[in-house]
């Protein structure tokens, strides 16, 4: 975990200084609300549909059992007694009153927590993956390199007007668990033919309403130079990146109007010619080694006994048994378990968690895992470090606050976008069609397998519904809400765009259509594949046809 | 009116000249980039002090090796949400080596100050009745360190911590 230093702390105390200020000024008066807009929403701070949001940031995901429960007290004492944790790993608190969110966040400052840029036209939140310093299958923990992107990116002096938002996202597994190719820049850990570590880098992704994939720009940059070469990703961005039509302002627009060519001779000469700058950019060994020692892995203990009492839970108590099928992850260290927190029991709303919750996570988190918890993008949370001993323990406590759903990675296990409940934007409900489909879908899932869900309440597809195995868009026409179906996209290291399976149709007829779909999957799969792998295989016309004869 | 980087007020010398003025004799002015590209033989053969007002949408890599001839550069905010300036500001100040006065105009509000002190931008066009009342001089001053190198070079954080475990480790 990384803790801050006396910059850190003196920043953080600065930065809750000028927006306190800001918000006196506005509450004054002397701000507009178009001037004042901006600056709020620098702080993470939007107006929806019935009162003020306020989104906070967790970096890559990452929280200690200390910033759970400072998170879990704004919930009780300025909330409803709930946050909503998001697609960007970060959470949200939906009933919040602006003259009360100076205080928020100076009792957030107090765990090192912000809402810096967690909306607004510069850099978000760094996302990366939830297993990171925990994963089998990764290079190192990507985590020290999110600190140092997440400091270098905070309050940037060049790129705070950018001609839209930027995320950063950063893997280093070779599974791609953190969605890189839908970010405006992906960072891939790798290493080159000398062993060397340095980055591929990716840049133009993103959803929305003109759903694009990342492309790489240079496939290996040391890793001294990120810091620079990013920069000159940015620069180019800043001065050519389209400013009047806001639907054509992300990178992504950029890149596809220039070509990634044109795009990469750009960003190549800007780097080349940045001379001193480069120096100053440099990120030195002893920089990240420094980092590193911040995140590094915890003394686990010797379990190497532990297997054959776990194999002895598991025999005798099958509901056990299921939950750690699909909930608990290979982790590193012999013995130790990744855990997996359904925040998806169905009928529940996706991603909420109540303040009891995250304060019970934190006391498990002290208790069993290091005193770590991880958000996912997927809305789910993680114990990264569990011994595989106490699984059985962790899973009734978790069982009684109904965090144990077994269903990771399977047909309940939905991402959903607050949508027209909460949400300004939304053009659709999609939290009942999410609770629908869930309750729906809850009772065959272990026989679909994993099938990834995602709707979104409006184009801007917070919901990722692009790359779901099933994409469900909810939109208004006439007056009415409707949905538009995706099928066979995907998030992970074969990342695709779903295909339209037809025309739009109505909410009652969503969980008859998904289930006719899922049908004709299970039909013509092949063994071991799934959903976008059949999809892949046989195109869009079996689906088409499946929702064409049922019409 | 004019705000300084140092805090303080002042009157503009400058006169901004429309594009169908002419300039008297010795006068200090400031032209369009328009009439900068129509005529730039006429401009340079003047003397004394020349200002230009830059648009935002010029790369300084396509105007950036002119900078060096004028006296004082005005960068432009159409809307305060418009970044392209801080850019333009970063590049002719550390790459074309302008070493004139860059001056900030357009929507320039207290928000935004600090930024492009650190861009580069040494004075800025404001409404002084405002600027003093909501105290803008102290924008400047809300943050004394930072995370990213910068026009003013001061040392980063980064920096600040790697001398620290420097010295501690010797």
């Amino acid at each position: 975990m990384y803790h801050y230093d006396d910059f850190d702390r003196k920043f953080l105390e600065e930065r809750v200084a000028q927006y306190r200020d800001q918000v006196r000024r506005r509450l004054a008066g002397q701000l507009s609300e178009d001037e004042f807009r901006s600056l709020r929403l620098m702080n993470g701070l939007y107006l929806q549909l019935h009162a003020y949001m306020l989104r906070i940031s967790i970096p890559y995901g990452t929280l200690s059992s200390a910033q759970l429960r400072g998170l879990a007290h704004v919930a009780r004492r300025w909330d409803k007694g709930y946050g909503h944790f998001t697609t960007r790993q970060n959470i949200q608190y939906h009933w919040i009153r602006l003259e009360d969110t100076p205080d928020i966040l100076a009792h957030l400052a107090t765990v090192q927590l912000h809402g810096i840029q967690t909306s607004g036209n510069s850099f978000r939140n760094i996302t990366t993956d939830p297993f990171a310093g925990a994963a089998a299958d990764e290079i190192e923990d990507p985590r020290p390199y999110g600190e140092i992107v997440r400091q270098w990116s905070a309050l940037h002096p060049e790129f705070s007007f950018l001609p839209r938002k930027f995320k950063i996202v950063l893997n280093a597994a070779a599974d791609d668990r953190a969605a890189v190719k839908i970010h405006d820049l992906g960072l891939n850990l790798r290493r080159n033919a000398k062993g060397e570590l340095g980055f591929e880098v990716l840049v133009g992704g993103g959803l929305g309403r003109t759903p694009i994939l990342a492309q790489t720009v240079r496939d290996f940059i040391p890793r001294r130079e990120v810091l620079a070469y990013i920069t000159a990703c940015l620069r180019v961005y800043n001065q050519y990146g389209r400013r009047d039509n806001l639907f054509k302002s992300r990178i992504k627009i950029l890149v596809q109007s220039l070509g990634i060519e044109k795009y990469r001779q750009e960003v190549e000469a800007e780097f080349a010619a940045m001379g001193a700058e480069r120096d100053e950019l440099d990120l030195p060994d002893a920089v990240v080694a420094a980092m590193q020692a911040q995140f590094a892995a915890q003394a686990y203990p010797d379990a190497r006994g532990d297997e054959a009492e776990l194999s002895r839970a598991l025999a005798a108590e099958p509901d056990f048994a299921r939950w750690v099928k699909y909930n608990v992850k290979p982790h590193k260290a012999t013995g130790h378990a990744i855990v997996v927190v359904s925040l998806k029991q169905p009928g529940r709303i996706t991603g909420d968690c109540s303040a009891s919750q995250m304060e019970l996570l934190a006391e498990l988190a002290d208790k069993l895992s290091f005193g770590e918890i991880r958000i996912t993008h997927d809305q789910n949370m993680v114990l990264p470090h569990v011994r595989k001993v106490a699984l059985y323990d962790l899973w009734l406590r978790l069982g009684a606050a109904e965090l144990a759903t077994p269903n990771i990675s399977l047909a309940s296990d939905i991402i959903c976008c607050p949508g027209m409940d909460y949400c300004s934007l939304a053009t659709a409900r999609s939290i009942p069609i999410s609770q629908a489909l869930a309750t729906n879908l809850a009772k065959r899932e272990e026989e679909i397998g994993p099938l990834q869900i995602k709707i979104s309440g409006c184009i801007n597809a917070c919901g990722h519904h692009h790359v779901g195995h099933i994409g469900i868009l909810g939109l208004e026409k006439n007056g009415a809400e409707s949905y538009q179906i995706t099928v066979g996209g995907s998030d992970n290291a074969q990342a695709a765009l779903g295909g339209i399976v037809g025309p739009a149709v109505a909410a009652h007829e969503v969980t008859a259509t998904v289930d006719r779909l899922i049908d004709t999957y299970l039909r013509l799969r092949h063994a071991g594949e799934q959903f976008p792998d059949t999809y892949r295989r046989v195109g869009l016309a079996p689906f088409k046809e499946a929702l064409y004869v049922a019409r | 009116m004019l705000l300084d980087r140092s805090g303080g007020f002042r009157a503009d010398p400058w006169r901004h000249l429309a594009d169908d003025e002419t300039p008297a004799s010795g006068e200090i002015v400031t032209i369009s980039f328009k009439r900068w590209q129509a005529e730039p033989e006429r401009w340079s053969d003047r003397s004394g002090p020349l200002g230009l007002r830059l648009p935002n949408d010029v790369p300084p890599a396509s105007f950036g090796p002119a900078a060096t001839r004028f006296a004082l550069i005005v960068l432009n905010f159409p809307r305060f949400i418009d970044g392209r300036a801080y850019t333009q500001a970063r590049l002719l100040h550390g790459r074309f080596g302008f070493k004139g006065e860059l001056r900030a105009g357009g929507n320039v509000l207290r928000d935004q100050l600090l930024f492009m002190v650190r861009c580069g931008f040494d004075s800025f066009e404001v409404d002084a009745e405002r600027a003093r009342a909501e105290d803008w001089p102290r924008a400047f001053r809300e943050f004394d360190q930072f995370y990213q190198p910068a026009a003013d070079h001061r040392e980063t954080i980064l920096r600040q911590r790697l001398r620290g475990w420097q010295t501690a480790a010797e």
